[in-house]
């Protein structure tokens, strides 16, 4: 499967000199390119980029990648930098490209995150059976109990619950508290089950 | 934005339905009867009553994945339909298609040994009553205040701005439906039942995608606008 990008840059030479560039890649598929923010955020939701390619300049002055600009997970934000920016600030990209770099410098930038993006969801798609950990909460979840209730009664704090939430839907594929009681129930994980305990 | 190769209004209606058999379920939510012939776009909507130009723009949502109309698209595009085709799709999501699904379910249930089965069952009677909620809020608040602004009438009652962050996503428990059926449901139950409802929860689904999708590009920036507009 090739790494679907989407390139966001305002200038129409660099957009195609990059786009013609990855596309001599045949890891790379350049699926869509823009030049304003506003497009960019529609375009990530019907395009589904692997990796968004980000000219800093298009980011609202205040803007802080990838903290506040929603991109879906497991896209990786790169930056595309042509001068000086805060050290600070590119930390928030998960790689830089800078306007200077090789070609081939380029492409293996981009097809390293495709590494580190393997070792992160790594858990997810190797065992797809919930954990004895991932079950409790999951029945807790399926109770109705909010995140922060989990957290007290299990005496772990409210991110590791939440971290446990996020590995459950991944490994389920379902998001809604309902569905998890539908699916702790048909996996028999619920031992008695009211019809009130499976109201969101 | 403008974009390559879209329908347009003087293609033959049964053309475009034989590229994308899913535009045939537009029909009926605007009042157009089959028996379309080898009529246009243009013609068969005169015909009826219909502005081509909201067909299309609807056609080309349901057809075209990576299309999303622009505002100023929106604001060059007779919206008078707009309300109505809303609404009948609403008709026809309850009516229709969470009926049928429902059946499929009960079906299903009583395949299913123990509790679990009542479990899905209620699982898809809440979300019925989740969607219902959902589409009662739009037809009580939000297309009332849309009239009255097309209308021309000031109403300080409600502002859109109320609706959008509101508006919750009413699909993603049918994907979680989907899943529950094909990847959990015990072996007891026969394939081709489970099959048939999964396909049409899928349908519905992304069916319910392009509903949500239109009302915010589509209802959202138009009713802005006359809010706007009414400002002045």
């Amino acid at each position: 499967m090739k790494l679907k990008v989407l390139i966001a840059e305002p200038s129409q030479v660099v957009t195609e000199g990059l786009q013609s560039m990855l596309n001599d890649c045949a890891k790379l598929e350049v699926v869509c390119t823009v030049d304003d923010i506003g497009m960019m955020e529609e375009r990530i939701m019907v395009k589904h980029p692997d990796i968004v390619v980000i000219n800093p300049c298009i980011l609202p002055y205040t803007r802080q990648i990838p903290a506040n600009l929603d991109l879906p997970e497991g896209c990786f934000a790169v930056g595309l930098v042509y001068q000086y920016f805060e050290p600070s600030f590119l930390r928030n990209f998960d790689a830089i490209i800078d306007i200077r770099d090789s070609k081939p410098d380029i492409i293996s930038t981009l097809l390293n995150l495709e590494q580190i993006g393997e070792h992160k969801k790594g858990a997810s798609d190797g065992a797809s059976e919930l954990t004895k950990r991932e079950r409790d909460i999951l029945v807790l979840v399926a109770k109705g109990l909010m995140s922060k209730e989990i957290a007290e009664q299990l005496n772990i704090s409210i991110h590791t619950v939440i971290s446990h939430r996020k590995n459950i839907t991944k490994k389920t594929g379902i998001k809604s508290v309902a569905g998890l009681a539908v699916y702790a129930m048909l996996n028999n994980l619920m031992s008695e089950p009211k019809s009130d305990e499976l109201q969101e | 934005m403008k974009r390559f190769s879209m329908f347009n209004e003087n293609m033959k209606m049964a053309d475009l339905i034989l590229i994308k058999p899913g535009l045939i379920l537009l029909l009926p939510r605007f009042n157009i009867p089959l028996g379309i012939g080898d009529k246009s776009v243009k013609a068969l909507c005169e015909e009826h009553g219909v502005s081509a130009e909201f067909f299309m723009l609807v056609c080309n949502i349901y057809s075209f994945d990576d299309y999303i109309p622009s505002t100023e698209e929106v604001l060059s595009t007779d919206m008078s339909p707009l309300v109505s085709y809303l609404e009948e799709s609403h008709r026809y999501y309850l009516g229709k298609r969470l009926p049928h699904i429902a059946n499929h379910i009960d079906r299903i249930a009583k395949q299913v040994k123990g509790t679990a089965g009542s479990v899905l069952k209620h699982f898809f009677s809440e979300y019925t009553k989740e969607v219902v909620s959902h589409f009662n809020y739009e037809e009580q608040y939000v297309f009332p205040h849309l009239e009255k602004l097309a209308h021309g009438q000031a109403d300080e009652d409600y502002v859109i701005s109320d609706y959008v962050p509101g508006h919750t996503n009413i699909e993603d428990k049918l994907d979680d439906l989907t899943q529950i059926m094909f990847k959990y449901l015990p072996e007891e139950v026969m394939a081709y039942e489970t099959i048939g409802a999964v396909f049409d929860i899928l349908q519905l689904s992304e069916d319910l995608k392009k509903h949500s999708l239109i009302e915010e590009k589509v209802l959202v920036p138009y009713v802005e606008h006359l809010e706007r507009s009414g400002l002045k």
